[in-house]
C-alpha cells in the first residue's frame, strides 16, 4: 500500500510538469494555430539559461528569477516575432515543420556551445522525506506538485477571472470576432506565447534536477506533452492538465508493475486507444465545421 | 657526366622518399561517443588520448614517427559506430580506438577482425574477449574480472545476505548483472530484486519504489554515467536508506559532480580512478586538470592509456607493422618504469584482457576514498 502510495504520488509529480508543458502546447495551438515541435526543447533550453546565470557567480533562485524572465523573451516574444510570424501565412503544415527545424537546431546548439554532457543542477527543495500516517513520500515529489497545481491555479485564475485573460480566451476561440469586439488580437497572441516561455521555464525548474541538464532532455519531454495534450484534449486547457497527470501515473504504474521497458510503451497504447474511441481527447471539445 | 647528373637526381630522389617516409605519421581514429548517452564516457577517453598523443609526439613520436588522432562521433549508436569505424578503416590507419559502449564494440568487432586491424577500446562487457577476436584490447577489466571481486566484498565486507539488482539494460548492464549473479552464487548471497532500467532513463522512482519494497540488505547499482547520478539522486529523494555499491563507472568523478550529496557513502570496486594513490596517476590527473580545466573520470584514464600502449607495442616490434601490432599486445607486460605513460604495470593476455592492481573505494564528501589496494590478479 505505501509503495503504491508513493508510485502515485511520484507519477503525480511528473505528471504535473508533463501538464505544465501540454498547456503550453494547448494554448499555442488555441490561439495561433501552431504546433510547436521545438515544445521539449523549450522545457530543456532555460535550465542552460540558469546554468549560465550562475555560472556568472549569482546564486540559484536569482539566476532561476532571470532564467525565466529569459525564457518569456527568447521563447515567447523572440520565437513569435522572429518565427511564428514570418511562417504563419504559409499555412500550419510549414509552420510545424519549421518548428521541427528549431528542435533540431536548439538542441544542437546547446550541444556544441554548451556541452554534450550531462550537468547537475540545483533543486528547488532539499531531499527529505515527508512521513504522512502510515505512509512515508518524498518532499521534493509533493513540492513539485504543489508548485505546479499553484501555477495552473493561477493560470486559470488569471484566464477566466481577468479582462485580459477573458480577452485572450475570446481571441482563442474565434479571432474575428474578437478582433471586431476591440480585442487586441495580436497582443493577445504575442501574452500567449510569453505565457508560454514563462511555463516551459517552471517546468525546467521542476524537471532538471532529476533529469539533469542534458541537450537531449527535449527528446522525451516533448513526446511526453505532445501525448498528453492529444489524449487529454487539444483544444482544452484542463484537457492538457488531465492528460499530463494521467500519462504521468500511467508511466510508473507500468514501470513498477509491468516493466521498465513499458514506461514508454504505456503511453502510447493510451495515445493510439484515445484517438480511435474518442479523438477529441478525453475532455477535449468535437470540432465540427458546417460545409 | 650526364651518367653523373642522372646518379645524383637519381640518389637525391631516394633520399627524399626515405625522408618522407620516416616522416611519414602514425595514423589512429578514435572511434568515441562524443554525443548521446555515452557523451561522458567519450569525451573523456577522447581527451585522455589527446593528452597522451601530444606528450608522445613532444618527445619525438613513435620510433620517430609522430601521431595523426582523428576523432568519430558515434553519438552513442551502435549502427553509426558500425559505419564509423568502416571509414575508419577504409582510411588505412594504423590502430583504431573505440568505442566505449560495449554494446557499440559488440557491433564493430567483427570489422577489426576482417580488416586484421588492432583495436583499443573502452568496454568492460565480458563477452567481448570471449569471441576469439585476436584484435581487441581492453584498457579496464572486464566484468568477468570485476564482478568476482564486488561479490566478496558483498559477503566478506558489507554481509549482505540479501541484494538487490539496478542494471542497465543494454549489452555492459546485462553482462555486468550476469556476472555478479553468478558470482554472489557462489557465495550464497540471494538476489531479492532484478530491475532492468532502458538507457537514457530519467526517471527512476518505480526502480527506487520496488528496490524499497524488497528490503535488501545491499543495492548492486551498473548503470551507464548519467543514469547512476539520476539513480542515486532518486535513491536520495526517497531516502532509500541501504548500502550503495557499484562498479568503476558509479564511483566516477563524473557520476559524483551529477550526483551531488547523493553519491556520498557510495562503495564498490574500482579498476582505475585518478584518486589512486599513485603518484603516476596524481601527475596524469594534474596535467588532464590543466589542459581541460575538470577532474577526468576513468575513461579518461582509458584514453591516455591507448596511445601508450601503441607505442610500448611498437617499439618492442622495433618498426611499425600494422599487421603484427596485436601480436606485440598479446603477452605484453608494460612496466611504469620503461614506459611511465602506462601509469601502472599492466600485462595483457592472448585474448586481449588486462590484468593490472585494482581498488576498493568510498565516496565521501564529494570525494573518491581508496580504502584498499588489490593487486594484480597475476601476484
Amino acid at each position: 500500500m505505501t509503495q503504491l502510495v508513493q508510485i502515485l504520488i511520484g507519477g503525480l509529480a511528473t505528471g504535473a510538469i508533463y501538464a505544465l508543458i501540454a498547456i503550453g502546447f494547448t494554448l499555442l495551438w488555441q490561439t495561433s494555430q501552431t504546433i510547436n515541435f521545438a515544445q521539449g526543447e523549450f522545457v530543456m533550453l532555460p535550465a542552460f539559461f540558469v546554468l549560465i546565470t550562475m555560472s556568472s557567480g549569482l546564486p540559484f533562485w536569482v539566476a532561476a528569477l532571470i532564467g525565466v524572465v529569459v525564457s518569456a523573451l527568447v521563447l515567447g516574444v523572440f520565437f513569435k516575432k522572429a518565427l511564428i510570424d514570418p511562417m504563419l501565412r504559409h499555412g500550419v503544415l510549414p509552420l510545424a515543420i519549421a518548428t521541427m527545424a528549431l528542435s533540431i537546431f536548439l538542441k544542437e546548439s546547446v550541444k556544441s556551445f554548451y556541452s554534450a554532457e550531462a550537468q547537475p543542477f540545483p533543486a528547488l527543495v532539499p531531499a527529505r522525506d515527508l512521513h504522512l500516517g502510515p505512509v512515508t513520500v518524498s518532499l521534493q515529489d509533493i513540492a513539485t506538485l504543489a508548485i505546479a497545481i499553484l501555477a495552473v491555479a493561477l493560470l486559470q485564475w488569471f484566464l477566466a477571472g481577468t479582462r485580459t485573460g477573458r480577452a485572450m480566451q475570446a481571441t482563442a476561440q474565434n479571432p474575428t470576432v474578437a478582433r471586431i469586439l476591440g480585442v487586441p488580437v495580436e497582443r493577445m497572441i504575442l501574452l500567449t506565447f510569453v505565457i508560454n516561455g514563462a511555463m516551459v521555464a517552471l517546468a525546467s525548474l521542476l524537471i532538471t534536477p532529476v533529469y539533469l541538464a542534458k541537450f537531449s532532455n527535449g527528446d522525451t519531454l516533448g513526446l511526453a506533452a505532445f501525448i498528453a495534450a492529444i489524449v487529454g484534449g487539444f483544444n482544452q486547457v484542463r484537457g492538457a492538465i488531465v492528460g499530463g497527470l494521467l500519462l504521468g501515473v500511467a508511466e510508473n504504474l507500468a514501470a513498477t508493475y509491468v516493466s521498465a521497458q513499458y514506461r514508454g510503451a504505456l503511453p502510447l497504447i493510451i495515445l493510439i486507444v484515445v484517438i480511435l474511441i474518442r479523438p477529441q481527447g478525453l475532455v477535449g471539445r468535437a470540432e465540427e465545421r458546417s460545409v | 657526366m650526364r651518367h653523373g647528373i642522372g646518379a645524383g637526381a637519381a640518389a637525391l630522389l631516394w633520399l627524399g622518399t626515405a625522408q618522407a617516409m620516416a616522416q611519414e605519421p602514425i595514423k589512429i581514429v578514435d572511434v568515441a561517443e562524443l554525443s548521446g548517452g555515452g557523451a561522458t564516457v567519450g569525451t573523456n577517453f577522447k581527451n585522455g588520448a589527446d593528452l597522451a598523443v601530444d606528450e608522445i609526439n613532444a618527445k619525438g613520436g613513435i620510433l620517430g614517427h609522430k601521431i595523426e588522432i582523428t576523432h568519430y562521433d558515434t553519438q552513442s549508436n551502435a549502427g553509426v559506430a558500425r559505419g564509423l569505424v568502416q571509414k575508419a578503416i577504409d582510411s588505412e590507419p594504423y590502430v583504431i580506438f573505440g568505442p566505449g559502449y560495449s554494446g557499440s564494440v559488440k557491433a564493430v568487432a567483427p570489422l577489426f577482425q576482417q580488416a586484421q586491424i588492432t583495436d583499443i577500446m573502452g568496454g568492460e562487457a565480458a563477452e567481448l574477449t570471449k569471441f576469439g577476436n585476436p584484435y581487441i584490447f581492453r584498457t579496464s577489466f572486464g566484468q568477468q574480472s570485476s564482478m568476482p571481486k564486488v561479490a566478496r566484498y558483498l559477503h566478506d565486507e558489507v554481509k549482505a545476505q540479501t541484494v538487490a539488482l539496478e542494471w542497465v539494460n543494454n549489452d555492459f548492464g546485462k553482462g555486468g548483472r550476469d556476472e555478479i549473479t553468478k558470482a554472489l552464487g557462489e557465495f550464497g548471497v540471494k538476489i531479492v530484486a532484478d530491475i532492468s532500467s532502458e538507457q537514457g532513463q530519467a526517471d527512476f522512482s518505480s526502480d527506487v519504489a520496488k528496490i524499497k519494497a524488497a528490503s535488501p540488505d545491499a543495492v548492486f547499482v551498473y548503470l551507464n554515467e548519467d543514469e547512476s547520478a539520476r539513480f542515486l539522486k532518486e535513491a536520495q529523494k526517497q531516502t532509500l536508506g541501504k548500502p550503495l555499491i557499484g562498479e568503476t563507472t558509479l564511483l566516477g568523478q563524473k557520476v559524483i559532480d551529477l550526483a551531488g550529496s547523493a553519491a556520498d557513502g557510495v562503495r564498490g570496486h574500482i579498476g582505475l580512478t585518478t584518486d589512486a594513490p599513485v603518484p603516476a596517476v596524481q601527475e596524469f590527473r594534474r596535467r588532464f586538470e590543466a589542459r581541460f580545466h575538470y577532474v577526468p573520470d576513468h575513461n579518461g584514464i582509458k584514453g591516455y592509456l591507448a596511445p601508450y600502449m601503441v607505442k610500448a607495442a611498437t617499439e618492442k616490434m622495433g618498426k611499425l607493422d600494422r599487421e603484427h601490432l596485436a601480436d606485440a599486445l598479446h603477452g605484453l607486460t608494460i612496466t611504469p618504469d620503461k614506459e611511465p605513460g602506462i601509469l601502472m604495470e599492466a600485462t595483457w593476455d592472448k585474448n586481449g584482457d588486462i590484468d593490472r592492481q585494482s581498488f576498493l573505494a568510498e565516496v565521501e564528501g564529494g570525494k573518491q576514498t581508496i580504502i584498499k589496494i588489490l593487486p594484480k590478479l597475476s601476484k
